[in-house]
């Protein structure tokens, strides 16, 4: 069963509490839907050279693979995810949230312009603010960022992070550096200034190659083991003391998946005693921090079999760590109701609702 | 002047238990440097930092390492990345097999000092004549290195084993000399006066 879709069951048979979905997704239908946004400066520049926009979303996501968009969510003529009709009709209606969190991929990293991905990042978040958050009260967004230059990133922070439907800025999860490091610290600053949560999630367009050990043939190795840029990323914002100099700072890993984090977690607690002179601002062992400042969403679930799920779930040690997705247009094919059924009672509101709303000051 | 030919702690000695032993010379633990000991069934590292003399079970409460033999750092801590607030005066011994530092003052280890610590042993210096007086009287005892080195014939009489493997750790006592002196012990953490804490 697939129940992000709701399919032969009912929103209340599933859960009938609060939910807040904390990864739905906006597709920029086409570059000319930004134009409204953009200086002429820009639309002149696209057109002179006869520019789509940006390649970065569609390597991540082949626009016909299920695994973009799932069958039934998407439109005959147009853009998956492209309208808040859409996610309206596919989500908001049916899943009645109090909340959603919009996330808008659109690959603005894969872009080497630096004038060009900063004017882009404003007109993505413009576009976001105008025809999804002014469209519906229940919408709250993350902000695309520059994601090559951390001083234009704190601008952008600065231009719209006030706004008070913006509740996250959007890191994606390969970048050309790590994200814990020294140069992004004000970028940091800028969103705990801001009130804004980190939000890591999957995407990002880099230099290097999607693993360590450069490019897989396949987009099932890309897809499956998106994890491994997750784990470095997460390890860099650890050891780098950023929550030691932001000790406010909220994480979400989106898309990330989360039954990683116990083995990565033992591993580096027990590393964490004997190295911690490296790294001396390093100050707690790092699941606890993990527990206190990250926040997981839960599609995809990497569940494996019902009955070893549920000490999985356990390893995490934190009633609190796990956040309802939907994780719209795309397909995981993820049960909800397993999931919901291998946490403890306590913890359902939570996750299904309460841990988000916390979290996202909402 | 000579060493007692008897050792209260050792068979054939009294039988009532001695916990003060006399394990090196001050003059042979410079600051800085450590000396591992075996006494009372145990081996026991004894630690010279900045003059002052403190003593460490060498075992680590972990795994079970020779705790005593790691590297000895200065304490290093920090409130924020690229702060370094260091104290070499401070110094930490670092399991040779994880890595985990601990105290040398307190035995309580860095990351976890409420749950993990090594135990500390009291290291007293004495001047000879004082040690001296303390072995006669039986209050305080050597090491049984230092016995089977004083005392070979006795030892082979008494269980027929040969004390050369310890000759190095012989100690001479003399007046002139200063000493320290280990207490098995458990050192215990200092508490308020009673009166204190009842108001």
């Amino acid at each position: 069963m697939t129940t992000a879709l709701l399919e032969n069951t009912s929103r209340d048979a599933v859960w009938d509490g609060a939910v807040i979905d904390v990864d739905v997704h906006a597709n920029v239908p086409s570059l000319q839907a930004l134009y409204p946004y953009m200086d002429q400066l820009w639309i002149d520049w696209c057109e002179e050279r006869g520019w789509k926009g940006p390649s970065g979303a569609a390597a991540h996501y082949p626009p016909k693979s299920n695994r973009a968009c799932r069958p039934e969510w998407r439109p005959a003529e147009e853009a998956a995810a492209s309208r808040v009709e859409l996610l309206r009709e596919h989500v908001l209606d049916p899943w009645k949230p109090d909340y959603a969190v919009l996330n808008c991929y659109y690959g603005i990293d894969s872009l080497r312009h630096p004038d060009w991905a900063s004017a882009l990042a404003r007109a993505v978040n413009d576009w976001v603010r105008s025809e999804w958050l002014d469209r519906d009260p229940r919408l709250v967004a993350s902000l695309v960022v520059p994601a090559r230059d951390p001083v234009a990133m704190v601008e952008e922070i600065r231009r719209v992070g006030s706004h008070p439907q913006f509740v996250q800025v959007l890191l994606p999860a390969r970048n050309d550096q790590l994200w814990g490091q020294r140069v992004f610290h004000p970028v940091f600053a800028a969103m705990v200034e801001h009130d804004l949560v980190a939000g890591l999630h999957y995407g990002g367009t880099t230099e290097g190659a999607p693993s360590t050990t450069g490019y897989g043939s396949w987009f099932v190795e890309e897809y499956a083991a998106e994890w491994q840029a997750f784990a470095p990323q997460v390890t860099s914002i650890i050891s780098e003391g950023v929550l030691q100099l932001h000790p406010e700072l909220r994480v979400s890993v989106l898309e990330g998946g989360f039954l990683w984090v116990p083995s990565w977690g033992w591993r580096m607690n027990k590393e964490w005693k004997g190295l911690r002179r490296e790294v001396p601002w390093l100050d707690r062992a790092p699941l606890d921090l993990i527990r206190e400042h990250f926040r997981f969403s839960v599609a995809p679930t990497d569940a494996g079999p019902p009955e070893l799920l549920a000490k999985a779930v356990e390893w995490l040690r934190s009633d609190d760590i796990l956040m309802f997705a939907t994780d719209y247009p795309h397909m995981h094919d993820d049960d909800i109701t397993a999931l919901l059924a291998a946490v403890p009672e306590s913890m359902r509101p939570k996750l299904m609702a309460e841990t988000a709303r916390d979290w996202y000051r909402l | 002047m000579s060493v007692p030919s008897t050792n209260p702690s050792e068979p054939g000695g009294a039988s009532r238990r001695v916990d003060k032993h006399v394990v090196a010379r001050v003059a042979d633990v410079p600051d800085g440097g450590r000396v591992i000991v075996e006494v009372g069934g145990r081996s026991i590292g004894i630690f010279n930092v900045g003059g002052e003399f403190f003593g460490l079970l060498n075992r680590c409460p972990h795994k079970g390492a020779q705790m005593c033999k790691g590297n000895i750092v200065g304490r290093l801590s920090s409130s924020a990345p690229g702060e370094y607030d260091y104290d070499p005066s401070s110094k930490l011994i670092m399991c040779p097999w994880h890595g985990w530092e601990f105290d040398i003052r307190s035995g309580q280890s860095y990351f976890d000092p409420r749950g993990t610590r090594l135990r500390a042993y009291n290291v007293q210096v004495e001047g000879g004549d004082v040690v001296a007086g303390e072995i006669e009287s039986g209050s305080t005892a050597l090491t049984p290195a230092q016995y089977a080195a004083a005392n070979p014939s006795a030892l082979l009489h008494e269980n027929g084993l040969a004390p050369g493997p310890y000759q190095a750790e012989t100690i001479p006592i003399t007046v002139e000399d200063e000493y320290l002196v280990v207490n098995l012990r458990p050192a215990r953490p200092a508490r308020r006066p009673r009166a204190e804490a009842v108001s």
